[in-house]
């Protein structure tokens, strides 16, 4: 029988569901008296329980991070290019845990699961929760795992701002935080994206004020132009250039506005697929969550103030064609980093593909993560 | 591994515990050398990935950035002790603008570079009519990164202009040793220059 699954994965993993019965305040004033957190986990924690590393996922991710949930999928976890035996996040030495954040539609407790006190549906119902909640609750799974401390936090785009308030929130619980195409805040343009996803998602005839489970509907063209507005956000214009051009489909002109360029047909099916396996209500409250994202607001807006209050080592990484989280976002952490007298390393990764970039296997990018981690392990004793 | 005499005869003019930038630090080896042996805190700047990833490896703190970007985007005033460049000088745009922003950054700056008033370079230049070509300079005109070569005489001149106080000097040949001769006549025998600065 050949090998299914390549010797450098995970290989087959199934997913792990835990509940907490412990109230969750939100930063909202709001409380979950209950919830559910669904997370994955590869490799083995050590004897000394000091070799946890905690993936936080981005918008439109969940706990499947790496390897293969059956023999015949197709395609792997999101981060399969740095999760696996003998990659940056080595799961020989590491013991790594990827959970679906709350207010997700993978398991997690979210709009899309029914409300306890109900009996239907969360929907629209569901608290706005904020990346500082998000950290909260992540840091209750990591106490229910015996996990008192992570050897790192890491995570990319809206993952990195989790890692950042990790750092800041519960500096005694996390040695190194890896930051990857993030930023300190969102900027006016950032927040502007957000705001026309969620105005055609709340615009869409079937979103039924978010409660369109009932009505055995789904906001498609809402959530589907959301997701080709974001997926615009997440190329660079050279890659999109050097993937489509000005291809056409058929070899002449149309005159009319069907779908005529190459670029259309992969943003179509983009928003397609995307709709198949992503919820709108969840939508709306990831691009919240990062626009309320600011950690300095905490600290009278001075993010050198808010990361004195970090203990952790930091990576910050970023690719010079992210347009989205651009290189000039990163430096503001590492320059944040810097007045606040932290250890942190940066390294500015020449790609081409834009914010998607931080999914890629770019050789001088898995160097920096793999050399950064080896230090992690090391000190570790993973 | 043994040190470079230069990064020897550095880092005993740093003292330990020191807060020390390293402009340009390429692989790490004098940031990692104050580390372990003068308990030295502090973060490289260094502009190519390969000596950055070295860096993280070793375990220290690197910026990967160009020096004039980098100097002016992430420090602020007087936040090192001592701010070094090793072999720098000469390659970058404004070496003298680089020197007062080393003094803003820090309280005191240790640089090195090339003799462009050796011997051998006056020699190459006055009877073979040729641009020098030596031990410590060894790429042609055409094809070489420095681009603001000097003496020491000009050095010492420009600090003078800029009112920069120099503490020490010591003067080797391309081996990174000294001996009495260069220390009699050191712009015309010394092949390399270590300086220390300040306001």
């Amino acid at each position: 029988m050949p090998e299914p699954f390549p010797p450098d994965s995970v290989g087959l993993v199934t997913p792990a569901r835990q509940h907490f019965d412990q109230p969750l305040e939100l930063v909202s004033g709001r409380v979950l008296e209950s919830y559910d957190l669904v997370y994955e986990t590869y490799g083995e924690l050590n004897a000394a329980r000091s070799n946890g590393i905690l993936i936080c996922h981005a918008l439109s991710g969940d706990h499947h991070a790496a390897g293969y949930h059956s023999p015949e999928d197709r395609k792997p976890g999101w981060w399969e290019t740095a999760i696996g035996p003998g990659k940056p996040i080595d799961t020989n030495r590491f013991f790594v845990v990827s959970v679906n954040n709350l207010g997700g539609c993978k398991g997690s407790t979210g709009p899309n699961t029914p409300n306890p006190a109900t009996g239907q549906f969360y929907g629209p119902d569901f608290p706005i929760v904020t990346v500082k909640d998000w950290v909260n609750s992540q840091q209750r799974l990591a106490e229910s795992l015996g996990i008192e401390r992570w050897a790192a936090v890491i995570g990319g785009s809206l993952g990195g701002m989790q890692a950042l308030q990790w750092a800041i929130d519960h500096p005694d619980r996390i040695a190194h935080a890896v930051v990857i195409a993030a930023a300190p805040k969102l900027s006016a343009q950032n927040i502007a994206f957000n705001e026309v996803a969620r105005q055609a998602i709340l615009t869409d005839p079937e979103f039924h004020e978010g409660r369109y489970y009932e009505q055995g509907v789904v906001p498609r063209r809402g959530l589907m132009l959301a997701r080709m507005l974001g997926h615009i956000t997440y190329l660079s214009d050279e890659s999109m250039g050097a993937k489509f051009g000005r291809e056409l489909r058929e070899q002449k002109l149309q005159f009319g506005y069907g779908v005529e360029f190459q670029v259309e047909s992969y943003l179509r099916y983009q928003g397609e697929s995307f709709v198949e396996r992503f919820d709108a209500n969840t939508y709306l409250l990831m691009t919240r969550a990062l626009d309320y994202f600011d950690p300095a607001g905490d600290y009278g807006n001075d993010l050198p103030a808010a990361l004195r209050r970090a203990s952790c080592d930091f990576l910050v990484v970023s690719f010079t064609s992210d347009w989205r989280f651009a290189p000039e976002r990163s430096r503001e952490i590492v320059k944040g980093l810097l007045d606040a007298d932290r250890n942190v390393s940066y390294a500015e990764i020449e790609a081409t593909q834009g914010h998607d970039a931080f999914l890629m296997p770019l050789p001088k990018y898995l160097d920096v993560f793999h050399a950064y981690m080896r230090r992690v392990a090391d000190e570790v004793g993973a | 591994m043994e040190l470079r005499t230069d990064l020897q005869l550095i880092s005993e003019w740093i003292r330990p515990g020191s807060r020390v930038l390293d402009l340009g630090c390429g692989d790490g080896t004098l940031l990692r050398h104050l580390r372990d042996s003068r308990q030295v805190t502090g973060y490289g700047l260094e502009l190519d990935p390969d000596n950055v990833i070295a860096c993280i490896d070793a375990g220290l703190n690197v910026i990967h950035s160009n020096l004039d970007d980098g100097l002016q985007q992430y420090f602020d005033d007087n936040s090192f002790d001592v701010v070094v460049m090793t072999q720098a000088l000469q390659v970058v745009h404004y070496p003298a603008w680089l020197i007062t922003e080393m003094l803003r950054v820090g309280r005191e700056g240790i640089v090195t570079f090339p003799n462009f008033g050796h011997w051998q370079c006056r020699l190459q230049l006055a009877l073979g009519g040729h641009m020098p070509v030596s031990r410590t300079l060894p790429n042609p005109w055409y094809d070489t990164q420095n681009i603001h070569l000097c003496t020491f005489r000009d050095f010492e001149d420009l600090c003078r202009q800029k009112d920069i106080r120099i503490l020490e000097r010591t003067v080797v040949d391309h081996a990174h040793r000294t001996s009495l001769g260069m220390r009699l006549l050191p712009n015309l025998l010394g092949e390399v220059a270590i300086y220390r600065f300040t306001r």
